[in-house]
């Protein structure tokens, strides 16, 4: 199981933000994308996710091996912690939530409802469906947000456990993960360069 | 798919869900209605199976940028897109959940509202099946107008407006039927217009859906 990404292009609303981006990963390793904001860090995480078309290039990844969480986590505040995470195993085919609970040290607040949660625990919420996915690539965008140190050091922690079974994983950030052996991609060095206004418009300006 | 579904029926009976507003609104239409055209039972009768098929199908319409804009804003939309079930069933399994939460009480509720528009005893069958195989058709529109108009904030108004037109066939055969069985005319060709609309809506519109989803997620 590994992921390439080859002289790949992303656009953002009809405009390239990266170009040229090439990078592979492997079973066991985590590649870290680092970049200031709006970068488009985001757009080539969704790109890598199959959520949108690239532009240019290829992503070799079997899409049905992968698990995405972007920026939002998808918790439904009705629903409890532990039916949120079940029906998340329930449509990824996996049984049991235990392993996640127990990852993200969610056990003690399994019958509150989503919407009670703090921000951080919400996250840690989130983050916990990917454990729940089963799945051996994980793709996620600032995964720390809103977390505390401790919780931090669980997220490390859930990442190199699933490092260790084998799996991989492509995490965007521009703070720090507590996972210093990961493998650390600047993206800024990719950034698009503006398309030349030598068209009708260009005529104009 | 039964876990989305249950989900989606989950959150509808839950706080905020907006179980039971269609059904509200529904009575409402159909008590305001002889206030507006007075209390003659003799008109109330004539117009019954216009103004309850009318009733249901704006309460339909009522809950429908429910069905896939609370999922887009959460961003559970991005997630099940990511996961196994491929969209068209995911937008399936989301128009029969929509179903079964406001079409569904509205056909079981259509005769106890009949009573109130003095709806003809001949009509309250063929209303109630008429309604029974036309809402689904509803719910499957719906779904494809919610799904345009996921990205766009406050998008209800264009939902409305786009789906609306859609619903003409359905309304047209669903109220004839029950009008030509009250005045004990032949009701097939309605009856079947009104299914075949139904099937074909269910068969194809969940690619439709489907397609301009993942449009609009990008």
């Amino acid at each position: 199981m590994d992921l390439n990404v080859s002289d790949l292009t992303v656009a953002r609303g009809g405009i390239a933000v990266l170009e040229g981006v090439s990078f592979a990963v492997s079973a066991g390793e985590a590649l870290v994308l680092r970049g200031p904001n709006g970068i488009g860090k985001t757009t080539l995480l969704r790109t890598v996710a199959g959520l949108q078309p690239a532009v240019a290039g290829r992503v070799n990844l079997d899409r049905e091996q992968m698990a995405y969480a972007g920026h939002a986590d998808g918790i439904k505040a009705p629903l409890t912690v532990a039916e949120n995470l079940t029906f998340w195993a329930a449509v990824f085919g996996t049984g049991s939530i235990e392993n996640a609970l127990q990852a993200f040290d969610l056990e003690p607040l399994l019958d509150r409802p989503a919407g009670a949660l703090s921000a951080g625990q919400k996250r840690r919420l989130g983050l916990a469906r990917m454990v729940v996915t089963g799945r051996p690539v994980w793709v996620m965008d600032e995964p720390t947000v809103s977390l505390d140190a401790s919780a931090v050091n669980l997220f490390a922690e859930a990442v190199r456990r699933h490092l260790a079974g084998g799996g991989l994983a492509l995490l965007a950030t521009h703070i720090d993960l507590g996972l210093s052996e990961a493998r650390v991609l600047e993206v800024g060095p990719f950034k698009a360069t503006p398309p030349a206004l030598d068209d009708f418009d260009g005529a104009f300006l | 798919m039964i876990a989305l579904l249950m989900r989606d029926l989950r959150l509808a009976i839950r706080a905020g869900g907006g179980f039971g507003l269609g059904l509200a609104f529904f009575l409402i239409v159909v008590v305001l209605v002889p206030f507006g055209v007075g209390p003659n039972s003799g008109l109330l009768s004539k117009i019954a199976p216009g103004i309850l098929w009318l009733g249901a199908l704006l309460s339909c319409l009522l809950s429908l940028d429910r069905i896939l804009a609370l999922d887009w804003e959460d961003g559970s939309l991005d997630l099940l897109a990511t996961a196994p079930l491929p969209l068209e069933a995911i937008v399936t399994v989301k128009a029969l959940a929509h179903w079964l939460t406001t079409g569904l009480p509205l056909v079981l509720a259509a005769p106890v509202f009949g009573l109130l528009l003095n709806l003809p005893t001949a009509g309250y069958g063929p209303l109630v099946i008429s309604l029974l195989i036309g809402t689904p058709a509803l719910s499957v529109i719906g779904t494809f107008g919610a799904a345009l108009t996921v990205g766009l904030k406050r998008g209800g108004l264009l939902l409305s407006l786009l789906v609306l037109p859609l619903y003409v066939p359905t309304l047209i055969f669903g109220a004839e039927m029950a009008r030509r069985s009250i005045e004990g005319l032949e009701a097939t060709t309605p009856l079947l217009m009104l299914a075949g609309i139904t099937c074909a809506v269910i068969a194809l519109l969940p690619f439709a859906s489907a397609a301009v989803l993942r449009v609009n997620l990008r």
